[in-house]
């Protein structure tokens, strides 16, 4: 607990972050070391081999580390103030005219504020936008509801030609942006807030659209997206000792969903327990229970895990996590409630 | 495709001449709403001049490469008025006039609102107003980065500027500098419930604009010669300002019911009205 609170602290306000640790910033202090969020070096390094490579953002260069990029092509980075409509507007007309940009702010202002722009311009016109919502779901923790985006996966996936990625890691991250250079439409990236303990130890060899198996299991299937992703893991891995066999699917694009692997879940291990750190409401969870009522392959247990269809209350990231029991014991405690439910 | 410039067409058309292309754009208004069953001919009256003078003697374009990457782009933001873009393109020979006749069907890709990925000719999709000055900031730092000489024209409503967005990217616009960006303002003086002025003000949108770091040209936006001469001064205009055509105008032109009138921004004329009305403009001066 007092821990998170420091986090929080330390990594939410950008100005936080400079002068602590072992990081160039974009005017050269060092900054914090924030292990997972590479968005700027990563885009950085794609863009010294792809002039098509632009990135924007409002006013929160520091939180997203597009300052990284900055520092490296500043001619092609755009900060266009606290004004997120236009950037996404602008992030279109540059794409209109050959760019592939990466428009990043917090999620609950890209998705939210941003989502008829998003619609409208990026995705309607079936332009390469990538729309980099970071700070997800509710690590922005005591910012309360107004910095929360419970909701973007549910407004996103019912966007047509809007193809949806919940970023898990940092190496993920990395993955996801290099595929999506030459991926076709617009993107909305869903990123954690830049601290997501590492599932993917390498840079995974990753194609959009197509679900991770990460761990094999015949008694349940766990299907995670984002930074559920972690905990739903470590989960399995403490139900494995306790004799448990949980199968662990990353589900990271979240539309259109890699309909195969959650059939086979449902055919090969009888229940599907969705995890996500958003509303429950049209998010992942019901997205899986469309394509198995759909496809009339019925689990025998069913569970949308998330957030129920509420403001959440104040807290540090962590503690909403454990409130809503999506750390590792929560979801431990839920997917043996699941079997037990007999 | 690697031009780096387009050569212009202008004065290739005399002020005659484009005087029956903005009667042309409001004919084919009237004979395309009549297919629709509804559209939006006040919007169109109010600005043909306009689109008269920027297609058919400004914009850099070529027809028959549509996609030209140093080709000067026009976005719509006020994408109603489409009805009459769409016969100025095939007029330009960027598709068939005849695939106008499908306007509105099911199926078309002419629908009210314009769609850059069916029509040819079209720069950006449009319809939801307040966006169109964003995109022009994109599409005119796109060219910068690119290294084209292109232009980005923005045609907007002066209802359309009590939106926010408007002013994020005229912030925007002038932060960056961006000289090869120029919003046409058709100051028609009417949004959809009545005069903007009481609906919201918006104005005085010379003063708005000029605060917001903009260089402005008030032209009267039905004088033809002053449009063309307006659109002209461009070249010798500051650089490093994003430009502004403030274009009064009458909401409805050339047609006396509907001129300032706040009963036809939508509308529909049938059998002796409809036949009125095309005489009137076939008739009239302007």
């Amino acid at each position: 607990m007092s821990a998170d609170w420091q986090d929080q602290s330390e990594v939410f306000n950008g100005t936080a972050n400079v002068g602590l640790k072992d990081r160039r910033s974009f005017d050269g202090t060092d900054t914090r070391s924030i292990p997972a969020f590479v968005f700027g070096e990563e885009l950085a390094d794609i863009a010294n081999e792809d002039p098509r490579v632009v990135v924007l953002t409002a006013d929160l260069a520091r939180s997203n580390r597009a300052n990284d990029f900055a520092a490296v092509h500043p001619e092609r980075f755009f900060n266009l103030g606290i004004a997120e409509k236009n950037m996404i507007t602008v992030a279109a007309g540059l794409a209109s005219t050959g760019f592939v940009p990466f428009a990043a702010t917090f999620a609950s202002f890209a998705a939210l504020i941003g989502c008829e722009q998003l619609r409208t311009d990026c995705a309607y016109p079936q332009l390469p936008v990538r729309v980099v919502g970071h700070h997800s779901g509710m690590s922005l923790g005591f910012y309360g509801t107004s910095h929360h985006s419970l909701e973007d996966i549910g407004i996103t996936r019912s966007i047509a030609d809007l193809t949806v990625v919940c970023v898990t890691d940092a190496n993920h991250l990395r993955a996801v942006l290099r595929a999506s250079m030459d991926y076709p439409g617009a993107m909305y990236l869903r990123l954690g807030r830049g601290r997501d303990p590492e599932v993917y130890s390498e840079v995974p060899e990753i194609e959009i659209g197509k679900a991770i198996s990460l761990k094999d299991g015949a008694d349940l299937t766990i299907i995670a997206t984002g930074s559920t992703v972690h905990p739903s893991l470590a989960a399995a891995r403490e139900l494995e000792a306790q004799g448990i066999n949980v199968r662990v699917i990353d589900m990271f694009t979240v539309s259109p969903l890699d309909e195969g692997v959650v059939l086979d879940a449902a055919a090969t291990t009888g229940g599907i327990l969705t995890v996500e750190e958003g509303n429950i409401t049209n998010g992942l969870g019901s997205g899986v229970a469309d394509v198995l009522l759909e496809n009339l392959v019925l689990p025998t247990r069913f569970r949308k895990h998330g957030v129920p269809d509420e403001h959440v209350p104040v807290g540090p990231p962590a503690g909403l996590y454990a409130h809503y029991r999506l750390d590792t014991a929560g979801i431990v405690s839920v997917v043996k409630e699941m079997l037990n439910d007999d | 495709m690697n031009d780096t410039v387009l050569a212009g067409r202008r004065a290739t058309m005399s002020v005659a001449e484009l005087r029956e292309k903005a009667r042309f754009i409001r004919t084919e208004t009237l004979r395309l709403t009549k297919i629709a069953g509804a559209g939006h001919y006040s919007s169109v009256f109010s600005c043909a001049e306009l689109m008269a003078a920027l297609y058919y003697d400004e914009l850099r374009i070529d027809p028959t490469r549509p996609k030209h990457l140093a080709r000067d782009r026009f976005v719509m933001g006020k994408g109603h008025a489409a009805i009459g873009l769409y016969p100025v393109l095939a007029d330009l020979g960027y598709f068939a006039p005849s695939e106008l006749d499908t306007f509105t069907r099911l199926g078309s890709p002419f629908g009210d609102h314009p769609d850059m990925k069916k029509i040819p000719g079209i720069d950006f999709s449009s319809g939801s107003l307040g966006h169109a000055l964003s995109v022009g900031v994109g599409i005119a730092l796109g060219g910068r980065l690119n290294g084209f000489d292109y232009r980005t024209w923005a045609l907007l409503g002066d209802g359309e500027l009590a939106e926010g967005q408007i002013w994020e990217a005229a912030m925007s616009a002038s932060h960056y500098g961006l000289g090869k960006l120029v919003a046409v303002v058709d100051n028609n003086q009417l949004s959809i419930d009545g005069f903007t002025q009481d609906i919201m003000s918006t104005g005085p949108i010379d003063e708005r604009f000029a605060a917001f770091g903009w260089q402005v040209h008030r032209v009267d936006g039905h004088d033809l010669n002053a449009v063309l001469k307006a659109f002209r001064s461009l070249d010798e205009a500051d650089p490093s300002k994003p430009q502004c055509i403030l274009a009064d105008t009458v909401k409805g032109k050339g047609v006396a019911r509907m001129e300032l009138s706040t009963d036809w921004h939508v509308g529909n004329l049938v059998g002796e009205d409809y036949d009125a009305v095309m005489n009137e403009l076939m008739e009239g001066v302007i």
